[in-house]
């Protein structure tokens, strides 16, 4: 390395509680570089970012700038230092005009409308009010208040998300220029194309440590793609019996999505759901599969497509619609689904007294025989059971499933239920969905966490950018073979990895 | 430590008592209602006597039902500030009404209003989202207009009490309020209601958690819509308690009960944001809020010290009851 880095941070580390977000993590980035952040779910991008940019304190580590020792104790620090991060969420305040927000930072006015034309947006009005801008442009405009203040360091996140393709190109050549100036940026992205377009390094982390800083070559993805997994590629062991597979299959899928859309989340997503399968979903974080998941459980209307349920078409105004065919929804926000003041008995009861011709005496003996019976069978530790909320995380995702085990549902699709739980519950809840299916039931199940779909799937679904990616069985659906598909590279082939080789395309060939 | 038992630390006799009455909510309100009446036997010796305790029961219970409206829509989160207009509308119309009609068409006709402003009341909040605060007040500004409006029509006609109304209202029999015929069975319904039945729990349920009910696939509107007829109906059944109680309609008859009203609920331990309280308290803070009345008024104060002090009590109360009941 000639030139010293722009930033240099070593040996990072962040713990909450007892669990490490970080451990070991190091950034460098060299004047004039587009330099990539990447790692899967919870490897510890975020932390580091939030740590760079003074939003959270790291328990340990070095961070330089410039060659000089900061102490980043504050977002307004960072931006002092240099740092200058834009995140996913947009920050313009709602109900305020876009001068006013300007005015709020301090940012100079006249490099902000320059940068809003150049990044290809020309007729923005300041004195809208932000509320009023759609989402994309609010995206762009953020962009173009971070770089009116010249910041040394930026930091994207996820920058081309919800940008339509053409913003998104523009976006693109702005960030590459940046390099040109001199500055430098770090950009975190899902999408191997645009980091191929963009980067000239990549770091990469796996479970809050850096393992590699590799350089964008074409090809390297099967390289970063094994960083990020690290040694976890051993295959796991399928945990499924032989009988469970001999069952007779069902003459008709239990539930048939054909070009499902909704709004610009999710576009042309078909798949079957089986009678006595769980299909697993894997998708990066935001990639649609919250709105399929919505859209099947009846609480959004999907734009476009169909859904069939045991071969005849559906339209779910509300919830109870879907329940009503025999699907419940369990949402992976835990305090979503439960009331928490009230009792662990009553929110299992809840779905019981929602029609209303149940809204008379309730039957208090049957109702505790079945109540007991779902705490029984998913082994809800009940000496809290007064209110819901003193539950551990564990026993209140047990309740969520519970009431719909309860009430019988014939298809359960369960939002990512084993989030921010116990191994111990982990295992339980694989188990019980193994169950269900064996019982004939059928589960849809979304996960952060790739490893889990072969503990518990039949079949995986594959979604990116909103889009079906693939459909393959669990046998192929190694931790790689998922990695890749994830993130929307095609399945198998070598040959395939081409992509990365053709920087040409940024904004095409995403999708196969 | 070898063969010594470990002994638990002693729990300070404070915390124990804090426990004891976090579980169980009501005693610390009883305790405080038996206060007040020792207060009031002190200040005045001998003027808590039988014909006292009829005379305080009877003022409590429309005061009670109207605090029931409350405890109901504030389980939802909710809130019902037409009940008084209600009640006044309900009253005047069975008043004006039963002079040329046969009573059970006077009582249809007094119940009709009630019907009507808690549909109104339940798709406002429970279809378009109307705040129930804006809502019900909204509503019931415009019921004390028609019934300006209705007052002109009926100026000729006079009104009079039903006689048995007068005899519900404020007649005694063996020592014990003719109100209580009502009351006893209504208050069990309302207990019963909200303990035992899918509608019940669902009030609790959608306070609590709107967005769980409707995954669970509860529509709000439907339980809104029902909870504000209910409620409204109920208000105007106490109108007609009210009127036989007071015996002089007018167009304001049952308006100062309804911030009580809410007073009596917030007292008894239902919370304002939902899913959280019972009947059972609400009726003990309907009595503590009459009894209290009594007492200020045998203090001899000039009206406006009485309002002070009168607002200052409940806000200690509540202050203070909530401190105790919510151990966490």
């Amino acid at each position: 390395m000639t030139t010293s880095p722009l930033l240099d941070a070593s040996g990072v580390a962040k713990n909450y509680g007892a669990v490490a977000a970080l451990r070991n993590a190091s950034l460098s980035v060299l004047p004039g570089e587009v330099h990539a952040l990447m790692g899967a779910n919870g490897a510890g991008k975020s932390t580091l970012v939030k740590i760079l940019t003074g939003a959270i304190q790291a328990n340990a580590g070095r961070i330089l700038i410039r060659g000089e020792a900061r102490d980043i104790r504050s977002p307004a620090a960072a931006r002092r230092a240099g740092l200058l991060p834009v995140y996913q969420e947009p920050s313009l305040i709602p109900d305020l005009d876009v001068l006013s927000n300007l005015r709020l930072t301090g940012t100079p006015v006249e490099p902000f409308r320059a940068w809003v034309r150049e990044l290809g947006i020309p007729d923005l009005d300041l004195r809208d009010t932000a509320r009023d801008i759609p989402l994309a442009v609010l995206r762009v405009l953020d962009l173009a208040r971070a770089l009116a203040v010249e910041p040394d360091v930026l930091l994207l996140d996820e920058m081309t998300a919800a940008l339509p393709a053409n913003l998104a190109e523009k976006v693109l050549e702005v960030v590459r220029r940046q390099g040109d100036a001199g500055r430098a940026v770090i950009f975190i992205s899902h999408r191997f194309v645009e980091i191929a377009a963009l980067c000239d390094r990549a770091t990469v982390l796996r479970d809050g440590e850096t393992v590699g800083v590799v350089d964008i070559v074409p090809g390297i993805e099967e390289k970063i793609v094994e960083l990020m997994l690290g040694t976890r590629i051993v295959k796991t062991q399928v945990a499924r019996s032989a009988s469970e597979k001999a069952a007779v299959t069902p003459a008709r899928p239990r539930i048939t999505v054909h070009s499902l859309r909704v709004g610009t989340k999710l576009s042309d997503i078909s798949f079957d759901l089986w009678d006595g399968e769980v299909a697993g979903v894997v998708a990066l974080e935001g990639q649609g599969q919250d709105e399929l998941f919505a859209a099947l459980a009846g609480s959004i209307k999907p734009s476009g497509g169909t859904i069939e349920v045991d071969g005849s078409p559906v339209k779910f105004a509300h919830p109870i619609d879907a329940i009503r065919a025999g699907i419940a929804y369990v949402p992976g926000d835990r305090s979503e689904a439960l009331a928490m003041q009230r009792s662990v008995r009553e929110n299992i009861a809840l779905p019981f007294s929602a029609a209303l011709r149940n809204w008379g005496p309730i039957a208090m003996r049957k109702e505790r025989a079945t109540v007991a019976s779902a705490i029984q069978r998913l082994q809800i530790d009940t000496r809290a059971q007064g209110e819901v909320q003193r539950l551990s995380g564990g026993n209140q995702q047990k309740v969520t499933i519970a009431r719909w085990i309860a009430a019988d549902a014939r298809t359960i699709l369960c939002f990512d239920p084993t989030r921010g739980i116990d191994v111990g519950t982990k295992q339980e809840i694989y188990k019980l969905l193994r169950e269900l299916a064996g019982h004939g039931k059928s589960v849809l199940f979304y996960t952060s966490e790739l490893e889990e779909v072969q503990r518990v799937c039949d079949r995986v679904i594959v979604i990116f950018g909103g889009r079906l990616v693939d459909i393959f069985p669990v046998e192929e659906a190694d931790e790689p073979a998922l990695m890749r598909a994830a993130y929307g590279l095609p399945r198998g082939a070598k040959a395939d990895v081409g992509i990365l080789a053709d920087p040409q395309s940024p904004s095409s060939g995403t999708i196969p | 430590m070898s063969s010594t038992a470990i002994t638990p630390a002693p729990v300070p006799l404070g915390r124990r008592l804090k426990r004891f009455m976090a579980d169980r909510p009501l005693i610390p309100l009883v305790i405080l209602l038996v206060i007040l009446v020792v207060i009031l036997q002190i200040l005045r010796p001998g003027i808590v006597n039988e014909r006292w305790i009829a005379n305080t029961i009877k003022f409590a219970i429309p005061l009670a039902i109207l605090a029931g409206c409350q405890t109901m829509t504030m389980l939802t989160g909710g809130i019902d500030l037409s009940v008084g207009t209600v009640a006044t509308m309900s009253a005047f119309i069975m008043a004006t009404q039963v002079v040329n009609q046969d009573p059970a068409v006077a009582f249809l006709l007094a119940m009709m209003p009630a019907v009507l402003i808690g549909l109104v009341n339940g798709i406002g909040v429970g279809v378009f989202r109307v705040h129930p605060l804006i809502m019900t007040l909204g509503t019931s500004l415009i019921g004390t207009g028609c019934l300006q409006v209705y007052q002109r029509t009926v100026i000729a006609s006079g009104a009079k009490i039903p006689d048995f109304l007068a005899w519900l209202g404020t007649g005694v029999t063996y020592g014990f309020p003719n109100a209580l015929l009502l009351f006893v069975p209504l208050a069990a319904l309302i207990i019963f209601t909200l303990a035992r039945t899918g509608f019940g729990r669902l009030l609790y349920a959608v306070g609590d958690n709107e967005r769980a009910t409707r995954l669970s696939g509860v529509q709000y509107w439907q339980v809104i819509t029902a909870l504000y007829i209910t409620s409204s109906v109920l208000a105007g059944i106490t109108g007609l308690l009210y009127i036989g109680l007071i015996k002089a309609p007018s167009l304001s008859l049952a308006e100062p009960l309804v911030l009580p009203s809410v007073a009596a609920a917030v007292i008894g331990g239902t919370s304002i944001f939902g899913g959280r309280g019972g009947y059972t308290g609400t009726i003990i803070g309907a009595l503590i809020l009459t009894v209290l009345t009594t007492l200020l008024t045998i203090l001899q104060m000039p009206e406006g010290a009485r309002r002070i002090l009168f607002g200052l009590i409940v806000l200690f109360v509540t202050a203070a009851y909530l401190r105790i009941v919510e151990e966490r």
